[in-house]
């Protein structure tokens, strides 16, 4: 069913890297993909996969959710590294017409691939540990010296706000949608491209109706709440730095350098055999 | 025979997730043909799970749904027969407006059973006037039209398809007294033209009385009474157990025969209230 795809992939608990200020999570999150595209060796490279992997225990997410955040990209992961594998150039190893596979070709494709999973899987994790609206607050205050140069930072995150708060409700309405559609034996399994486009037709034109309505209803109800934008406002919930964002912060650090270190000084192992 | 049969039906949604729900479990029921029911019961009583079988939308964990003597689930390719046959209006039904004029989206339904031109275009015109719209509304965007009038565009949608089974999921809610009143009674006359089957799903027990002849009673996923409207709202006590109400005026009759008041049981319209106070009184008057 529709309502089965999981967006906004928030798991509740309890653990260190939950109770995190998302501002920090952020911030090492994009420290991670930095890391990992730093790391030119495999010894780097190990050790921002067990870097990733450790960070995965201590939040107490089931490993299988690894992999279920890794499995929509395995596609692009496949095609990127075929790519590699063929078009590289350096020392053939074998060779077919045109194609051919070298050792810097198994190398870079080896590499994409390692990186991109990891990409996904760290920036995933920020995502499981971090509700919706705690993360789009962080960016807000993290983008808030963007509001100098006139950028409005608050607006944009009040719209990724409310987007994320409506995804549900429109999936349900959807649902509902199709429901009364194919109760009136609207057809949308069957037929070619053309034919199941227009099926869609009497699901999308209610679907649209609806959110313009909703849109208005809420922007309604926010005026009647005396909404003005992010002047001047405050926060219910307010954001700490504590000890555990600073711990968090000089593990990742530490890490950071330690790749930088094996980039420069464990050379003699420069490939993966 | 019946019209409507189930067997041992019983949903579960999401099963084998942490969020695994029993809407239905081992519910039996047959319904007569040319039956006129309301179905009461709770939020989240299994009513709308219930009535989302009947044509095949939900398909059952367990058990069997028969329409007419027929399995609905016999051949998957076979369902959009039944969706003909059962139509079903679901709450709010105006919210599925698409078409971009009145009888366009009510021809949506005749089009998909694939009825010629010609038949479609009639029974457009029929429904439409079953609802009280006059052929002038038919040109119109359905989104320019009030929210009672979109209403009825919505249920002339279904009424189109000339369902041997007409289910209505409370459609009547968020609509004026007199709205209500109109909607209704269309349906009751539609159902005394056509002889139909219509099962109304509805919080409202005084049109519950007003209207139906039988009552189904929905409580934690099973069929708790069906009978007639007298016999249903005959059990005050039973009823206010399930947390569900009687009609406000069986409510004061019994409270009425409590004080000792010579009142017959079986009063749940304020018509019938009227004639048996006359009688009451006239009785004490003679006596």
């Amino acid at each position: 069913m529709i309502r089965d795809i999981t967006i906004g992939q928030y798991f509740p608990g309890q653990s260190a890297i939950h109770r995190m200020d998302p501002r920090t999570k952020i911030i090492l999150s994009i420290l991670y993909i930095v890391m990992l595209f730093v790391a030119d060796n495999m010894w780097g490279l190990l050790l921002g996969v067990l870097f990733g992997f450790a960070a995965y225990l201590i939040s107490r997410i089931p490993v299988s959710m690894i992999w279920k955040s890794m499995r929509p990209v395995v596609p692009i992961v496949i095609f990127t590294a075929v790519l590699n594998l063929f078009l590289s150039t350096g020392d053939p190893l074998w060779q077919w017409k045109f194609l051919k596979i070298t050792k810097e070709g198994i190398e870079t494709a080896v590499f994409m691939s390692v990186r991109i999973l990891c990409l996904i899987a760290g920036t995933s994790l920020l995502t499981y540990t971090t509700s919706p609206i705690a993360l789009t607050d962080g960016i807000e205050r993290l983008l808030s010296p963007l509001k100098k140069i006139k950028l409005p930072v608050h607006e944009l995150a009040m719209m990724m706000t409310i987007a994320l708060r409506f995804i549900p409700t429109l999936i349900e309405e959807t649902d509902k949608i199709m429901s009364a559609q194919k109760a009136r034996g609207a057809d949308l399994e069957s037929g070619g491209v053309m034919q199941r486009a227009k099926a869609l037709l009497p699901i999308l034109i209610p679907l649209f109706v609806s959110a313009f309505r909703r849109a208005d209803e809420l922007a309604l109800a926010m005026e009647c709440r005396c909404y003005h934008g992010g002047e001047g406002r405050t926060r219910m919930k307010q954001m700490h730095l504590s000890g555990r964002d600073v711990v968090s912060g000089v593990i990742t650090a530490a890490v950071f350098a330690g790749v930088i270190l094996l980039n420069k000084y464990v050379n003699f192992l420069p490939t993966i055999w | 025979m019946s019209i409507i049969k189930t067997e041992h039906l019983t949903h579960i949604y999401s099963q084998g997730t942490p969020y695994e729900r029993a809407a239905l479990r081992d519910f039996n029921i047959e319904i007569e043909e040319g039956e006129f029911a309301g179905i009461i019961g709770h939020t989240g009583s299994g009513k709308s799970t219930f009535i989302q079988h009947l044509n095949g939308l939900l398909p059952p964990t367990e058990g069997k749904v028969y329409i007419d003597g027929e399995d609905l689930w016999a051949d998957k390719k076979d369902l959009r027969r039944f969706r003909f046959k059962v139509g079903l209006v679901f709450q709010y039904p105006e919210y599925q407006l698409f078409g971009e004029t009145v009888a366009a989206d009510v021809a949506f339904g005749p089009t998909n059973m694939g009825l010629p031109p010609e038949e479609v275009e009639k029974r457009v015109r029929e429904s439409l006037r079953f609802v009280g719209l006059s052929e002038d509304m038919m040109e119109k965007s359905p989104f320019e039209l009030s929210g009672g009038q979109k209403r009825r565009v919505a249920i002339a949608g279904v009424l189109a398809m000339d369902p041997k089974v007409l289910i209505l999921d409370e459609p009547t809610a968020g609509l004026d007294p007199r709205g209500r009143d109109t909607i209704l009674g269309e349906i009751r006359e539609y159902h005394e033209e056509r002889k139909n089957t219509v099962l109304l799903v509805s919080h409202s027990m005084e049109d519950i009385a007003q209207y139906a002849k039988k009552v189904l009673v929905i409580a934690e996923g099973r069929p708790a009474m069906y009978d007639t409207v007298e016999s249903i709202f005959g059990r005050v006590e039973e009823l206010t157990a399930m947390g569900l109400a009687v009609p406000q005026i069986s409510r004061v009759f019994a409270g009425l025969r409590a004080a000792g008041c010579p009142v017959p049981e079986n009063i749940y319209t304020v018509e019938g209230a009227a004639a048996a106070i006359l009688t009451a009184v006239k009785g004490g008057a003679a006596r």
